[in-house]
């Protein structure tokens, strides 16, 4: 009990980090205000769905270093299926592209079951070769995406009796990441399944003699950590309007954020909320840098001087824990 | 008895097969080279000959000198993504700051930015135990974001290639390249370093039995931090040499080459888990994966494609070496 008070005493932190950096940021710049928030919203999407899909792997037990090659390979498979391609012939191309993510991510955990290779060395190579795949999918920057994709994570949600200067403050883009991620992750969290993915990457021995089907387990977390990544792709090719072959810096940030929500880098303990709050912390202190007029480039640097700072951290606080 | 699996191919296909490769890794590397350089013969007959081969060992040294880097890391049980970036950035600091100072001055200036990167994954890896894949591509993020603001301040200068590299790099005496007379002592120390030096044999007691190494008195962080500087200094040496290979600075020069530089350690028997591995065979992996490029040029295979390969082979050689380990 006293841990779990703990653990949401992190995210409770974590919310008042978040809330400062609002405060911080509307002095920066007095006219920051709900169009703002709306594009903070589009950006942090597909952010959130890597730190979402490094996030069920992580607390398995496990890692995945595929998470933005999977990422480049569903978005450019999305954008060059719909080029030129009708409307309607979207709502096929959505579920194809997340059953992809899944079926691959469940590749990832099938060979590191039967392989019994070490988990991030396996999605090291799987990295290599979803890369690829994305490279002979599009071998440049292009396609295209359906419209009604696009308008689905631009504009406000339209909440009739609410006054609209509250309404502008909900970007269509948050609802559909909170809409994605609770349709998965609260029954997930409630079910067996859930339980024993907390189990494995607790103790996987002691999961086992309990009998926890950990094969089984595993390569489900891997296939949710792919669907997710699907999630991201699809929200990359949704919010540029095309696919990129070149993978973004969506795995250092994903685990960055995920050290940074709470969730143990040893696995078994932390939830999704730590981690999706994270990524917000980390956006908005790049919109801060954007914001003081510091060179895009210097910001880069900031930034993955903050993500590398973060997770030496979060291996400090895990070796520390370890000891004790 | 391993005269009778020499004959039999380098596939797995026996206990003895098996054996015979976990005790001598070499021969069956060296068959594969062998057999690859004929199907490069068949396919387009006459391409062998000794200017291709000098281009071959050309273009094999920066990706071996990197492999190098992935080599000594993964003794130790890290991995080293890193070297991309490093090699790049003292490459185009090379480049751009040989415009207005002395040659020396300008390698020095190149040669920093590495032994920082370097220092900074060792301390990270070492003192607050990241894990090195985790630190490394951290590191390089870093690095490319410093050079992208660097390259801003120099854009007016403009960029040449020092001849001194541009020979070494490129140019041939008596059928040899001369990139072999950096490249042979070079092999020669991290062989001798590795096989027998104290140094080289922490680095394998490290890899292999981490806790116990500590327990008897080696100081972890020490030998860690040593390493990552060696590993970020030998890809800026590989920086400036690749710079007098291709001709051209860019902010992705080197970034190629981190892949196949992993591949090539595995390839040649280096444990991607730590402890096990040597360069030997690592240099062999890379002559091995720079047949195997030309091949797929030929053979007019994408980009996409290869890094597959990569991946593939990265894999399927770790599950086999993963097997032979455990028969034993």
């Amino acid at each position: 009990m006293n841990h779990l008070l703990r653990r949401q005493g992190w995210v409770a932190g974590l919310f008042a980090l978040l809330i400062a950096l609002f405060i911080i940021t509307k002095l920066i710049q007095p006219g920051y205000g709900s169009g703002d928030f709306g594009s903070l919203a589009r950006a942090v999407l597909p952010y959130a769905f890597a730190v979402a899909a490094q996030t069920v792997v992580v607390i398995a037990g496990g890692i995945d270093l595929s998470v933005a090659a999977m990422m480049a390979l569903t978005s450019v498979t999305a954008a060059s299926m719909m080029n030129g391609a009708s409307e309607e012939y979207a709502l096929f191309v959505v579920p194809f592209v997340l059953a992809m993510g899944f079926v691959l991510g469940a590749v990832n955990g099938i060979l590191i079951v039967v392989t019994r290779v070490p988990d991030i060395v396996v999605t090291l190579a799987t990295l290599f070769v979803l890369q690829g795949a994305a490279l002979l999918v599009l071998d440049a920057p292009g396609g295209a995406v359906a419209e009604w994709l696009k308008g689905l994570i631009s504009g406000t949600v339209p909440i009739p009796g609410l006054p609209d200067a509250i309404d502008a403050w909900l970007p269509k883009a948050l609802l559909v990441l909170i809409i994605c991620l609770c349709i998965i992750w609260i029954p997930l969290r409630r079910s067996k399944l859930g339980l024993s993915i907390y189990a494995i990457g607790s103790s996987e021995l002691a999961a086992f003699r309990s009998g926890v089907p950990v094969a089984r387990t595993r390569i489900i977390a891997y296939a949710l950590s792919g669907l997710f990544a699907a999630f991201g792709g699809l929200a990359l090719t949704m919010s540029t309007g095309i696919g990129a072959p070149i993978p973004g810096p969506y795995l250092l940030a994903s685990v960055a954020a995920v050290v940074l929500g709470g969730v143990a880098l040893g696995g078994g303990k932390g939830g999704l909320l730590g981690p999706i709050v994270a990524v917000f912390v980390l956006r908005l202190v790049r919109t801060d840098l954007t914001l003081l007029a510091i060179d895009p480039n210097v910001t880069a640097i900031i930034e993955g001087a903050i993500m590398v700072a973060v997770v030496m951290f979060g291996a400090f606080i895990t070796m520390r824990s370890r000891q004790s | 008895m391993s005269n009778a699996a020499t004959i039999s191919k380098p596939v797995p296909i026996g206990r003895r097969v098996k054996r015979f490769m976990a005790d001598r890794p070499l021969i069956p590397l060296i068959i594969l080279l062998v057999i690859l350089v004929v199907i490069l013969q068949i396919l387009r007959p006459g391409i062998v000959n000794e200017r291709w081969i000098a281009n071959t060992i050309k273009f094999a040294i920066p990706l071996a000198i990197l492999a190098g880097c992935q080599t000594m890391t993964m003794l130790t049980g890290g991995i080293d993504l890193s070297v991309g970036t490093v090699a790049t950035m003292s490459a185009f600091i090379m480049a751009t700051q040989v415009v207005n100072q002395d040659p020396a001055v300008a390698f020095l200036l190149a040669m920093m930015p590495a032994v920082l990167i370097g220092l900074v994954n060792g301390i990270g890896v070492g003192v607050f135990r990241v894990h090195p894949l985790i630190m490394t591509l951290g590191t390089s993020l870093i690095g490319t974001g410093c050079l992208q603001v660097y390259q801003r301040t120099v854009i007016a200068s403009g960029a040449k290639i020092p001849d001194f590299l541009a020979w070494l790099g490129t140019g041939v005496t008596y059928g040899f390249p001369n990139a072999l007379l950096l490249f042979v002592p070079l092999a020669a120390l991290i062989v001798f370093t590795l096989a027998r030096t104290g140094f080289g044999r922490l680095l394998y007691a490290v890899g292999d039995n981490e806790r116990a190494t500590r327990l008897s008195g080696v100081q972890y962080w020490q030998v860690i931090t040593v390493l990552y500087v060696i590993s970020s200094v030998l890809a800026g040496i590989t920086g400036l040499l690749y710079i007098g290979l291709i001709k051209a600075p860019s902010l992705s020069l080197a970034e190629p080459l981190v892949l196949p530089s992993v591949a090539a350690a595995v390839i040649g028997g280096t444990s991607i888990f730590g402890g096990r591995g040597g360069y030997t065979g690592t240099i062999i992996g890379a002559l091995i994966l720079t047949v195997l490029t030309t091949l797929l040029t030929i053979l007019q295979m994408p980009e996409g494609a290869r890094r597959i390969l990569f991946g593939l082979i990265v894999l399927f050689v770790t599950a086999a070496y993963l097997r032979i380990v455990e028969e034993r």
